[in-house]
Protein backbone atom coordinates (compact mmCIF):
# COMPACT_ATOMS: atom_id res chain seq x y z
CA UNK A 1 0.00 0.00 0.00
CA UNK A 2 1.61 3.42 -0.91
CA UNK A 3 0.33 6.54 0.36
CA UNK A 4 -0.08 9.75 -1.99
CA UNK A 5 1.01 12.84 -0.11
CA UNK A 6 0.42 15.83 -0.23
CA UNK A 7 3.43 17.76 -1.33
CA UNK A 8 2.67 21.37 -0.29
CA UNK A 9 -0.37 22.95 1.62
CA UNK A 10 -3.31 23.70 -0.41
CA UNK A 11 -6.91 23.14 -1.27
CA UNK A 12 -8.31 20.15 -2.79
CA UNK A 13 -9.12 21.23 -7.01
CA UNK A 14 -10.10 18.19 -8.39
CA UNK A 15 -10.48 14.18 -7.61
CA UNK A 16 -9.28 12.69 -10.97
CA UNK A 17 -9.81 8.87 -9.55
CA UNK A 18 -11.90 6.98 -7.76
CA UNK A 19 -11.86 4.16 -5.45
CA UNK A 20 -11.44 0.88 -6.86
CA UNK A 21 -9.92 2.33 -10.06
CA UNK A 22 -6.75 0.64 -11.81
CA UNK A 23 -4.21 3.68 -12.14
CA UNK A 24 -0.58 3.68 -13.54
CA UNK A 25 2.88 5.41 -12.39
CA UNK A 26 2.78 9.03 -13.18
CA UNK A 27 -0.80 9.49 -13.33
CA UNK A 28 -2.50 12.76 -11.84
CA UNK A 29 -4.77 11.32 -9.07
CA UNK A 30 -5.76 15.01 -7.49
CA UNK A 31 -5.12 18.48 -8.30
CA UNK A 32 -4.27 21.01 -5.90
CA UNK A 33 -4.92 24.28 -5.72
CA UNK A 34 -1.95 26.71 -3.82
CA UNK A 35 -0.21 29.68 -4.52
CA UNK A 36 -2.90 30.07 -7.32
CA UNK A 37 -1.55 26.97 -8.81
CA UNK A 38 -2.78 24.13 -10.02
CA UNK A 39 -0.11 21.16 -7.91
CA UNK A 40 -0.32 17.57 -9.86
CA UNK A 41 -0.34 14.56 -7.97
CA UNK A 42 0.90 11.54 -9.25
CA UNK A 43 0.97 8.27 -8.76
CA UNK A 44 4.15 7.09 -7.82
CA UNK A 45 3.46 3.28 -8.78
CA UNK A 46 0.48 0.92 -10.96
CA UNK A 47 -2.62 -0.24 -8.60
CA UNK A 48 -5.45 0.13 -7.72
CA UNK A 49 -7.34 3.08 -5.51
CA UNK A 50 -7.81 1.73 -2.01
CA UNK A 51 -9.01 4.90 -0.24
CA UNK A 52 -9.26 8.30 -1.67
CA UNK A 53 -9.45 10.81 1.72
CA UNK A 54 -10.36 13.54 0.12
CA UNK A 55 -12.57 16.09 -1.23
CA UNK A 56 -13.09 19.02 -3.73
CA UNK A 57 -12.65 22.14 -1.06
CA UNK A 58 -10.77 20.64 1.61
CA UNK A 59 -7.43 21.73 2.87
CA UNK A 60 -4.79 19.92 3.73
CA UNK A 61 -1.32 20.73 4.85
CA UNK A 62 1.92 19.02 3.19
CA UNK A 63 2.49 15.64 3.57
CA UNK A 64 -1.29 14.93 4.54
CA UNK A 65 -1.97 11.34 2.95
CA UNK A 66 -4.72 12.39 0.26
CA UNK A 67 -5.47 8.92 -1.00
CA UNK A 68 -4.15 5.36 -0.57
CA UNK A 69 -2.89 2.65 -3.59
CA UNK A 70 -2.95 -0.69 -2.97
CA UNK A 71 0.12 -2.62 -5.52
CA UNK B 1 80.96 -4.61 -1.18
CA UNK B 2 81.23 -2.82 -4.22
CA UNK B 3 80.02 0.66 -4.67
CA UNK B 4 77.53 -1.20 -7.71
CA UNK B 5 76.24 -3.58 -5.32
CA UNK B 6 75.73 -1.39 -2.93
CA UNK B 7 73.66 0.97 -5.34
CA UNK B 8 71.90 -2.04 -6.64
CA UNK B 9 70.88 -2.77 -2.70
CA UNK B 10 69.18 0.50 -2.29
CA UNK B 11 67.62 0.62 -5.09
CA UNK B 12 66.30 -2.77 -4.65
CA UNK B 13 64.88 -1.33 -0.93
CA UNK B 14 63.63 1.32 -2.42
CA UNK B 15 61.25 -0.53 -5.25
CA UNK B 16 60.77 -2.99 -2.86
CA UNK B 17 58.97 -0.20 -0.30
CA UNK B 18 57.54 1.34 -2.76
CA UNK B 19 55.57 -1.83 -3.92
CA UNK B 20 54.69 -1.65 -0.41
CA UNK B 21 52.82 1.61 -0.51
CA UNK B 22 51.45 0.58 -3.76
CA UNK B 23 50.00 -2.42 -2.83
CA UNK B 24 47.68 -1.13 -0.41
CA UNK B 25 46.06 -2.99 2.57
CA UNK B 26 45.86 -6.44 2.77
CA UNK B 27 44.74 -8.82 -0.06
CA UNK B 28 41.30 -9.80 2.54
CA UNK B 29 40.60 -5.66 1.79
CA UNK B 30 40.92 -5.69 -1.82
CA UNK B 31 38.26 -8.63 -1.85
CA UNK B 32 36.11 -6.67 0.27
CA UNK B 33 36.03 -3.83 -2.48
CA UNK B 34 35.44 -5.94 -5.17
CA UNK B 35 32.37 -7.33 -3.14
CA UNK B 36 31.03 -3.51 -2.69
CA UNK B 37 31.61 -2.72 -6.27
CA UNK B 38 34.25 -0.33 -5.18
CA UNK B 39 37.32 0.41 -6.87
CA UNK B 40 41.06 0.36 -5.33
CA UNK B 41 42.21 3.73 -4.04
CA UNK B 42 44.99 3.92 -6.95
CA UNK B 43 42.44 2.95 -9.60
CA UNK B 44 40.31 5.78 -8.88
CA UNK B 45 43.26 8.46 -9.35
CA UNK B 46 44.16 6.62 -12.41
CA UNK B 47 40.25 7.24 -13.53
CA UNK B 48 40.47 10.78 -12.76
CA UNK B 49 43.90 12.18 -13.70
CA UNK B 50 44.34 12.90 -17.67
CA UNK B 51 46.29 9.91 -18.73
CA UNK B 52 46.22 8.53 -15.15
CA UNK B 53 49.42 10.01 -14.06
CA UNK B 54 50.19 11.94 -10.78
CA UNK B 55 52.73 13.14 -8.41
CA UNK B 56 52.90 12.09 -4.86
CA UNK B 57 53.63 13.21 -1.97
CA UNK B 58 54.67 11.19 1.55
CA UNK B 59 53.72 8.21 0.30
CA UNK B 60 56.63 6.54 2.86
CA UNK B 61 54.31 7.95 5.20
CA UNK B 62 54.29 5.46 8.07
CA UNK B 63 55.96 3.05 5.88
CA UNK B 64 58.35 1.46 9.43
CA UNK B 65 54.31 0.11 10.75
CA UNK B 66 54.22 -2.45 8.46
CA UNK B 67 50.23 -2.83 7.75
CA UNK B 68 49.58 0.70 6.87
CA UNK B 69 51.06 2.21 3.90
CA UNK B 70 50.76 5.65 2.84
CA UNK B 71 49.24 5.99 6.19
CA UNK B 72 45.88 4.93 4.16
CA UNK B 73 45.63 8.37 2.22
CA UNK B 74 46.99 9.30 -0.81
CA UNK B 75 47.94 13.22 -1.72
CA UNK B 76 49.03 14.16 -4.83
CA UNK B 77 49.02 16.65 -7.58
CA UNK B 78 47.98 15.78 -11.23
CA UNK B 79 46.08 17.45 -14.29
CA UNK B 80 42.19 17.15 -14.72
CA UNK B 81 41.08 18.80 -18.04
CA UNK B 82 44.15 19.79 -18.85
CA UNK B 83 44.70 22.13 -15.58
CA UNK B 84 46.35 21.56 -12.38
CA UNK B 85 44.45 19.69 -8.78
CA UNK B 86 45.33 18.49 -5.80
CA UNK B 87 43.79 15.52 -4.57
CA UNK B 88 43.66 13.25 -0.87
CA UNK B 89 41.94 10.23 -1.43
CA UNK B 90 41.60 7.67 1.15
CA UNK B 91 42.48 4.15 0.90
CA UNK B 92 39.84 1.78 2.52
CA UNK B 93 42.12 -0.90 2.56
CA UNK B 94 44.26 0.45 5.07
CA UNK B 95 42.12 0.15 8.18
CA UNK B 96 39.29 1.09 6.77
CA UNK B 97 40.62 4.92 5.39
CA UNK B 98 40.84 5.77 9.31
CA UNK B 99 42.59 8.75 10.21
CA UNK B 100 45.81 8.54 12.12
CA UNK B 101 48.15 11.47 12.87
CA UNK B 102 49.70 11.24 9.79
CA UNK B 103 46.99 10.66 7.14
CA UNK B 104 45.85 14.23 9.27
CA UNK B 105 49.06 15.76 8.50
CA UNK B 106 49.39 14.60 4.77
CA UNK B 107 45.49 16.30 4.15
CA UNK B 108 46.64 19.15 5.67
CA UNK B 109 50.05 19.35 3.51
CA UNK B 110 47.99 18.76 0.18
CA UNK B 111 45.35 21.74 1.21
CA UNK B 112 48.41 24.40 1.62
CA UNK B 113 50.01 23.16 -1.43
CA UNK B 114 46.46 23.61 -3.45
CA UNK B 115 46.93 27.07 -1.54
CA UNK B 116 49.91 28.11 -2.52
CA UNK B 117 49.58 27.00 -6.24
CA UNK B 118 45.96 28.11 -6.12
CA UNK B 119 44.55 25.52 -7.97
CA UNK B 120 41.25 23.38 -7.23
CA UNK B 121 41.26 20.73 -4.15
CA UNK B 122 39.68 17.35 -4.92
CA UNK B 123 38.63 15.06 -1.49
CA UNK B 124 38.11 11.69 -2.49
CA UNK B 125 36.36 10.18 0.60
CA UNK B 126 35.99 6.81 2.18
CA UNK B 127 36.52 6.64 5.52
CA UNK B 128 35.72 5.08 8.94
CA UNK B 129 36.90 8.24 10.50
CA UNK B 130 39.72 8.91 13.23
CA UNK B 131 41.59 6.24 14.80
CA UNK B 132 40.82 6.15 18.17
CA UNK B 133 43.70 4.73 19.37
CA UNK B 134 45.59 7.63 18.15
CA UNK B 135 43.29 10.71 18.90
CA UNK B 136 45.76 12.59 21.19
CA UNK B 137 48.26 13.06 18.21
CA UNK B 138 44.92 13.84 15.56
CA UNK B 139 42.29 15.18 17.08
CA UNK B 140 42.49 17.76 19.25
CA UNK B 141 46.00 19.55 18.08
CA UNK B 142 47.04 22.38 16.08
CA UNK B 143 47.87 20.21 13.08
CA UNK B 144 44.80 17.91 14.14
CA UNK B 145 42.09 17.07 12.13
CA UNK B 146 40.04 20.42 12.95
CA UNK B 147 43.01 22.19 11.03
CA UNK B 148 41.70 20.17 7.52
CA UNK B 149 38.10 21.78 8.07
CA UNK B 150 40.11 25.14 9.20
CA UNK B 151 41.58 25.26 6.25
CA UNK B 152 38.52 24.15 3.92
CA UNK B 153 36.78 26.95 5.25
CA UNK B 154 39.68 29.44 4.36
CA UNK B 155 39.81 27.81 1.01
CA UNK B 156 35.93 28.42 0.27
CA UNK B 157 35.88 30.57 -2.57
CA UNK B 158 39.70 30.72 -3.03
CA UNK B 159 39.84 27.70 -4.93
CA UNK B 160 37.40 25.59 -6.19
CA UNK B 161 36.67 22.21 -3.58
CA UNK B 162 35.36 19.38 -4.69
CA UNK B 163 34.11 16.53 -2.50
CA UNK B 164 33.54 12.57 -4.18
CA UNK B 165 32.11 10.64 -1.52
CA UNK B 166 32.53 6.73 -2.28
CA UNK B 167 32.10 5.19 1.10
CA UNK B 168 31.21 6.39 4.92
CA UNK B 169 32.17 9.69 6.13
CA UNK B 170 31.64 9.29 9.88
CA UNK B 171 30.92 11.91 12.40
CA UNK B 172 33.99 14.43 12.56
CA UNK B 173 34.75 13.18 8.91
CA UNK B 174 31.39 14.25 7.41
CA UNK B 175 32.25 18.26 7.93
CA UNK B 176 35.12 17.54 4.58
CA UNK B 177 31.87 17.19 2.19
CA UNK B 178 29.93 19.96 3.97
CA UNK B 179 32.66 22.37 3.45
CA UNK B 180 33.16 21.55 -0.09
CA UNK B 181 31.53 23.15 -3.02
CA UNK B 182 29.53 19.91 -4.28
CA UNK B 183 29.25 17.13 -3.01
CA UNK B 184 29.21 13.83 -5.62
CA UNK B 185 27.74 10.57 -3.70
CA UNK B 186 27.83 6.92 -5.20
CA UNK B 187 24.14 5.35 -4.66
CA UNK B 188 24.45 2.58 -2.30
CA UNK B 189 28.24 3.04 -1.08
CA UNK B 190 28.43 6.50 -0.14
CA UNK B 191 27.33 7.84 3.49
CA UNK B 192 27.48 10.59 5.73
CA UNK B 193 26.57 10.95 9.56
CA UNK B 194 27.68 12.16 12.67
CA UNK B 195 26.11 8.95 14.52
CA UNK B 196 26.47 5.96 13.09
CA UNK B 197 23.35 3.53 13.03
CA UNK B 198 24.94 1.50 16.33
CA UNK B 199 25.61 4.66 17.98
CA UNK B 200 22.03 6.15 17.52
CA UNK B 201 20.73 2.57 18.76
CA UNK B 202 23.01 2.74 22.00
CA UNK B 203 22.54 6.67 22.43
CA UNK B 204 18.86 7.82 22.03
CA UNK B 205 17.27 4.17 21.60
CA UNK B 206 16.41 5.05 17.58
CA UNK B 207 16.52 1.75 15.13
CA UNK B 208 17.31 2.59 12.03
CA UNK B 209 19.75 1.66 8.67
CA UNK B 210 22.41 3.08 7.42
CA UNK B 211 21.06 3.89 4.01
CA UNK B 212 18.22 5.69 6.01
CA UNK B 213 20.20 7.59 8.20
CA UNK B 214 22.43 8.75 6.00
CA UNK B 215 22.33 6.97 2.48
CA UNK B 216 23.42 8.59 -0.37
CA UNK B 217 20.20 8.93 -1.88
CA UNK B 218 18.96 10.63 1.16
CA UNK B 219 21.34 12.85 1.25
CA UNK B 220 20.54 14.26 -2.22
CA UNK B 221 17.07 14.46 -2.01
CA UNK B 222 16.22 14.79 1.50
CA UNK B 223 18.64 16.47 3.64
CA UNK B 224 20.60 18.40 0.88
CA UNK B 225 23.73 17.37 2.11
CA UNK B 226 24.89 15.28 -1.46
CA UNK B 227 24.66 17.36 -4.45
CA UNK B 228 25.42 14.56 -7.39
CA UNK B 229 23.65 11.00 -7.34
CA UNK B 230 25.85 8.97 -9.40
CA UNK B 231 25.45 5.19 -10.16
CA UNK B 232 28.77 3.89 -9.79
CA UNK B 233 32.18 4.82 -9.42
CA UNK B 234 32.92 5.58 -12.85
CA UNK B 235 30.18 7.48 -13.62
CA UNK B 236 31.01 9.77 -10.04
CA UNK B 237 34.64 10.38 -11.49
CA UNK B 238 33.31 11.20 -14.69
CA UNK B 239 30.94 13.79 -13.26
CA UNK B 240 33.53 15.47 -10.99
CA UNK B 241 35.92 15.91 -14.16
CA UNK B 242 32.71 17.62 -16.11
CA UNK B 243 31.61 19.75 -13.10
CA UNK B 244 35.53 21.04 -13.14
CA UNK B 245 35.28 21.77 -16.39
CA UNK B 246 33.33 25.01 -15.72
CA UNK B 247 35.96 26.74 -13.30
CA UNK B 248 38.93 28.41 -13.31
CA UNK B 249 41.64 27.68 -11.26
CA UNK B 250 40.35 30.19 -8.69
CA UNK B 251 38.83 32.84 -8.13
CA UNK B 252 41.09 35.52 -9.79
CA UNK B 253 40.38 33.60 -13.28
CA UNK B 254 37.80 33.62 -15.47
CA UNK B 255 36.34 29.80 -16.58
CA UNK B 256 37.39 29.13 -20.05
CA UNK B 257 35.31 29.68 -23.11
CA UNK B 258 33.72 26.73 -25.50
CA UNK B 259 33.28 26.16 -28.87
CA UNK B 260 29.66 26.96 -29.31
CA UNK B 261 27.41 24.03 -29.53
CA UNK B 262 23.68 24.60 -30.91
CA UNK B 263 20.57 24.13 -28.51
CA UNK B 264 19.12 20.51 -28.57
CA UNK B 265 16.23 20.17 -31.47
CA UNK B 266 12.83 20.21 -29.74
CA UNK B 267 9.99 22.73 -29.44
CA UNK B 268 9.75 26.06 -29.39
CA UNK B 269 9.66 28.42 -26.44
CA UNK B 270 6.54 29.48 -27.95
CA UNK B 271 4.99 26.04 -27.67
CA UNK B 272 6.61 25.38 -24.12
CA UNK B 273 4.88 28.07 -22.31
CA UNK B 274 1.84 28.06 -21.59
CA UNK B 275 -0.84 31.19 -21.75
CA UNK B 276 -2.32 30.24 -18.74
CA UNK B 277 -0.41 31.68 -15.57
CA UNK B 278 -1.30 28.83 -13.40
CA UNK B 279 -1.40 25.69 -15.83
CA UNK B 280 2.58 24.03 -14.68
CA UNK B 281 5.18 23.15 -17.75
CA UNK B 282 8.56 21.89 -17.59
CA UNK B 283 11.38 24.70 -17.06
CA UNK B 284 14.00 22.03 -18.32
CA UNK B 285 12.31 21.51 -21.45
CA UNK B 286 12.85 25.50 -22.00
CA UNK B 287 16.65 25.59 -20.67
CA UNK B 288 17.40 23.16 -23.23
CA UNK B 289 15.97 25.38 -25.61
CA UNK B 290 18.40 27.88 -24.25
CA UNK B 291 21.77 26.27 -23.67
CA UNK B 292 24.19 24.35 -25.78
CA UNK B 293 23.29 20.61 -26.22
CA UNK B 294 24.76 18.56 -24.28
CA UNK B 295 26.19 21.30 -21.46
CA UNK B 296 23.76 20.73 -18.40
CA UNK B 297 24.74 20.05 -15.31
CA UNK B 298 22.53 19.52 -12.64
CA UNK B 299 23.11 20.31 -9.07
CA UNK B 300 20.95 19.11 -6.49
CA UNK B 301 18.26 18.00 -8.76
CA UNK B 302 16.53 15.36 -6.44
CA UNK B 303 16.28 18.04 -3.70
CA UNK B 304 14.02 21.22 -3.71
CA UNK B 305 12.84 20.40 -7.34
CA UNK B 306 10.93 23.60 -7.08
CA UNK B 307 13.82 25.52 -8.17
CA UNK B 308 16.63 24.25 -10.60
CA UNK B 309 20.01 24.64 -10.00
CA UNK B 310 22.73 24.01 -12.80
CA UNK B 311 25.73 25.06 -15.10
CA UNK B 312 25.53 25.00 -18.40
CA UNK B 313 26.79 26.77 -21.26
CA UNK B 314 25.15 29.80 -24.13
CA UNK B 315 27.42 29.76 -26.93
CA UNK B 316 30.53 28.59 -25.11
CA UNK B 317 29.92 30.70 -22.18
CA UNK B 318 29.66 29.19 -18.94
CA UNK B 319 26.80 30.35 -17.04
CA UNK B 320 24.68 29.32 -13.73
CA UNK B 321 21.30 28.92 -14.14
CA UNK B 322 18.31 29.61 -11.66
CA UNK B 323 15.22 28.50 -12.82
CA UNK B 324 11.66 27.64 -10.70
CA UNK B 325 9.88 24.92 -12.09
CA UNK B 326 6.28 25.25 -11.89
CA UNK B 327 5.99 21.47 -12.68
CA UNK B 328 7.17 21.11 -8.73
CA UNK B 329 4.98 22.23 -5.93
CA UNK B 330 3.85 25.28 -8.33
CA UNK B 331 7.67 26.91 -8.50
CA UNK B 332 7.03 28.49 -5.21
CA UNK B 333 9.59 29.08 -3.17
CA UNK B 334 10.35 26.77 0.29
CA UNK B 335 13.18 26.53 2.70
CA UNK B 336 14.68 24.07 1.29
CA UNK B 337 14.43 26.38 -2.71
CA UNK B 338 16.27 29.12 -0.64
CA UNK B 339 19.39 26.99 0.56
CA UNK B 340 19.77 25.64 -2.98
CA UNK B 341 19.46 28.61 -4.24
CA UNK B 342 21.54 30.49 -2.12
CA UNK B 343 24.68 27.91 -2.31
CA UNK B 344 24.68 27.68 -5.73
CA UNK B 345 24.76 31.55 -6.18
CA UNK B 346 27.59 31.51 -3.82
CA UNK B 347 29.47 29.13 -5.88
CA UNK B 348 29.16 30.76 -9.25
CA UNK B 349 29.60 33.98 -7.94
CA UNK B 350 32.62 33.25 -6.57
CA UNK B 351 34.34 31.56 -9.25
CA UNK B 352 33.23 34.60 -11.81
CA UNK B 353 30.35 31.91 -13.37
CA UNK B 354 27.54 35.01 -14.96
CA UNK B 355 24.51 34.20 -13.81
CA UNK B 356 21.12 33.90 -15.35
CA UNK B 357 17.85 33.75 -13.49
CA UNK B 358 14.96 32.23 -15.67
CA UNK B 359 11.51 33.56 -13.00
CA UNK B 360 8.12 31.85 -13.56
CA UNK B 361 7.32 32.25 -9.10
CA UNK B 362 3.85 32.68 -7.31
CA UNK B 363 6.30 33.79 -4.63
CA UNK B 364 7.14 32.31 -1.27
CA UNK B 365 5.33 29.56 0.37
CA UNK B 366 2.95 30.78 3.11
CA UNK B 367 0.92 29.22 6.12
CA UNK B 368 2.05 27.98 9.52
CA UNK B 369 4.15 25.48 8.45
CA UNK B 370 6.82 27.04 7.12
CA UNK B 371 6.39 29.99 9.06
CA UNK B 372 7.24 27.98 11.68
CA UNK B 373 10.67 26.57 9.63
CA UNK B 374 11.57 30.17 9.36
CA UNK B 375 10.97 30.65 5.67
CA UNK B 376 11.33 34.70 6.39
CA UNK B 377 15.14 34.35 6.90
CA UNK B 378 15.47 31.79 4.96
CA UNK B 379 14.39 33.87 2.07
CA UNK B 380 16.26 36.73 3.55
CA UNK B 381 19.90 34.45 3.22
CA UNK B 382 18.56 34.04 -0.67
CA UNK B 383 18.23 36.89 -1.37
CA UNK B 384 21.47 38.55 0.36
CA UNK B 385 23.02 36.00 -1.58
CA UNK B 386 21.35 37.00 -4.92
CA UNK B 387 21.96 40.82 -4.42
CA UNK B 388 25.76 39.92 -3.34
CA UNK B 389 26.70 38.21 -6.23
CA UNK B 390 29.03 40.87 -8.20
CA UNK B 391 29.05 38.79 -11.45
CA UNK B 392 27.00 39.02 -14.61
CA UNK B 393 23.59 38.41 -13.79
CA UNK B 394 20.73 38.52 -15.93
CA UNK B 395 16.79 38.00 -15.33
CA UNK B 396 14.62 36.91 -17.32
CA UNK B 397 10.83 37.02 -16.38
CA UNK B 398 9.32 33.92 -18.34
CA UNK B 399 6.02 34.40 -17.20
CA UNK B 400 4.84 35.79 -13.67
CA UNK B 401 7.24 36.98 -11.03
CA UNK B 402 4.63 37.91 -7.66
CA UNK B 403 5.83 39.53 -4.68
CA UNK B 404 9.33 38.70 -3.26
CA UNK B 405 9.63 36.11 -6.00
CA UNK B 406 10.60 38.75 -7.93
CA UNK B 407 13.34 40.35 -6.00
CA UNK B 408 14.10 36.62 -4.85
CA UNK B 409 14.80 35.96 -8.80
CA UNK B 410 16.43 38.68 -9.43
CA UNK B 411 14.40 41.45 -9.69
CA UNK B 412 14.93 45.19 -11.56
CA UNK B 413 15.67 46.38 -8.09
CA UNK B 414 18.46 43.83 -7.07
CA UNK B 415 21.19 45.39 -9.97
CA UNK B 416 20.61 42.74 -12.54
CA UNK B 417 22.36 43.86 -15.28
CA UNK B 418 19.34 43.25 -17.62
CA UNK B 419 15.64 42.33 -16.60
CA UNK B 420 14.61 40.88 -19.44
CA UNK B 421 10.67 40.28 -20.29
CA UNK B 422 9.18 37.38 -22.42
CA UNK B 423 5.76 38.90 -24.01
CA UNK B 424 4.38 35.99 -21.51
CA UNK B 425 5.94 38.22 -18.63
CA UNK B 426 3.53 39.50 -15.52
CA UNK B 427 4.73 41.30 -13.06
CA UNK B 428 3.21 41.88 -9.83
CA UNK B 429 2.96 41.99 -6.17
CA UNK B 430 0.57 38.87 -6.12
CA UNK B 431 -1.71 37.75 -9.31
CA UNK B 432 -4.99 39.31 -10.22
CA UNK B 433 -7.32 36.78 -8.71
CA UNK B 434 -5.47 37.42 -5.18
CA UNK B 435 -5.50 41.07 -5.83
CA UNK B 436 -8.99 41.40 -6.77
CA UNK B 437 -9.84 39.51 -3.72
CA UNK B 438 -7.63 41.35 -1.10
CA UNK B 439 -9.07 45.17 -2.61
CA UNK B 440 -12.46 44.28 -3.22
CA UNK B 441 -13.66 41.41 -1.04
CA UNK B 442 -16.14 43.45 0.79
CA UNK B 443 -17.86 44.90 -2.31
CA UNK B 444 -17.28 41.51 -4.49
CA UNK B 445 -19.70 39.94 -0.89
CA UNK B 446 -22.00 43.11 -1.08
CA UNK B 447 -23.28 42.22 -4.66
CA UNK B 448 -26.40 40.07 -4.42
CA UNK B 449 -27.03 39.02 -8.27
CA UNK B 450 -24.50 36.67 -8.86
CA UNK B 451 -23.97 37.71 -12.76
CA UNK B 452 -23.30 41.01 -11.57
CA UNK B 453 -20.83 40.17 -9.18
CA UNK B 454 -19.06 37.91 -11.94
CA UNK B 455 -18.71 41.00 -13.76
CA UNK B 456 -17.81 42.93 -11.37
CA UNK B 457 -14.67 40.73 -10.47
CA UNK B 458 -14.18 40.23 -14.66
CA UNK B 459 -14.23 44.06 -15.05
CA UNK B 460 -11.56 44.45 -12.49
CA UNK B 461 -9.40 41.61 -13.16
CA UNK B 462 -9.16 43.54 -16.62
CA UNK B 463 -8.43 46.78 -15.19
CA UNK B 464 -5.44 45.12 -13.23
CA UNK B 465 -4.07 43.07 -15.55
CA UNK B 466 -3.87 46.46 -17.44
CA UNK B 467 -2.18 48.17 -14.66
CA UNK B 468 0.46 45.43 -14.82
CA UNK B 469 0.70 44.94 -18.38
CA UNK B 470 4.23 44.11 -20.07
CA UNK B 471 4.42 46.99 -22.09
CA UNK B 472 3.40 49.81 -19.38
CA UNK B 473 6.23 48.09 -17.31
CA UNK B 474 8.33 48.87 -20.23
CA UNK B 475 7.39 52.22 -20.98
CA UNK B 476 7.62 53.00 -17.22
CA UNK B 477 11.62 51.19 -17.53
CA UNK B 478 10.81 48.65 -14.85
CA UNK B 479 11.82 46.19 -17.06
CA UNK B 480 14.78 47.16 -19.41
CA UNK B 481 13.64 44.64 -22.74
CA UNK B 482 11.07 42.72 -24.02
CA UNK B 483 11.87 39.97 -26.15
CA UNK B 484 10.39 37.52 -28.75
CA UNK B 485 11.06 33.62 -26.75
CA UNK B 486 12.81 32.54 -30.25
CA UNK B 487 15.63 35.38 -30.23
CA UNK B 488 16.40 34.87 -26.37
CA UNK B 489 18.83 32.48 -26.84
CA UNK B 490 21.15 34.55 -28.55
CA UNK B 491 19.96 37.76 -27.05
CA UNK B 492 21.27 35.90 -23.72
CA UNK B 493 24.73 35.08 -25.50
CA UNK B 494 25.32 38.67 -27.14
CA UNK B 495 24.75 40.43 -23.88
CA UNK B 496 26.82 38.14 -21.27
CA UNK B 497 29.76 38.92 -24.00
CA UNK B 498 29.20 42.50 -23.41
CA UNK B 499 29.27 41.96 -19.79
CA UNK B 500 31.74 39.87 -19.98
CA UNK B 501 34.41 42.70 -18.63
CA UNK B 502 31.98 43.39 -15.35
CA UNK B 503 33.86 44.76 -12.22
CA UNK B 504 32.21 45.75 -9.07
CA UNK B 505 34.10 47.13 -6.19
CA UNK B 506 32.78 45.42 -2.67
CA UNK B 507 31.16 47.75 -0.25
CA UNK B 508 34.31 48.35 2.15
CA UNK B 509 33.82 46.41 5.23
CA UNK B 510 34.53 42.73 7.13
CA UNK B 511 31.66 40.84 5.73
CA UNK B 512 28.02 41.05 5.50
CA UNK B 513 25.96 39.86 8.48
CA UNK B 514 24.28 36.30 7.00
CA UNK B 515 20.57 36.20 7.94
CA UNK B 516 20.58 32.30 8.43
Amino acid sequence: MTALKATMAGTVFTVNAAVGEEVTAGQVIIVLESMKMEIPIEAETAGKVATINVQVGDFVNEEDVLATIEA
Amino acid sequence: MTKATEQTAYNEKLEAKLQEVFAGGHPKYHEKLKEQNKLFVRDRLELLFDEGEYTEDGRFANCEAGDLPADGVVTAMGKVNGQTVCVMANDSTVKAGSWGARTVEKIIRIQEIAEKNRVPMLYLVDSAGARITDQLDMFPNRRGAGKIFHNQVRLSGFIPQICVLFGPSAAGGAYIPAFCDIVIMVEGNASMYLGSPRMAEKVIGEKVTLEEMGGARMHCSVSGCGDVLAANEEEAIAEARRYLAFFPANFTEKPALKETVEAKVGRTLEAIIPENQNAPFDMYEAIDALIDEGSYFDVKKLFAGEIITGLARIEGQPVGIIANQPKVKGGVLFVDSADKATKFITLCDAFSIPLLFLADVPGFMIGTKVERAGIIRHGAKLIMAMSSATVPKISVIVRKAYGAGLYAMAGPAFEPDVCIALPTAQIAVMGPEAAVNAVYSNKIEAIEDPKERIAFVQEKHKEYKEEIDIYKMASELIIDEIVAPSSLRSVLADRYRFYSTKDVPQPPRKHPVYPV
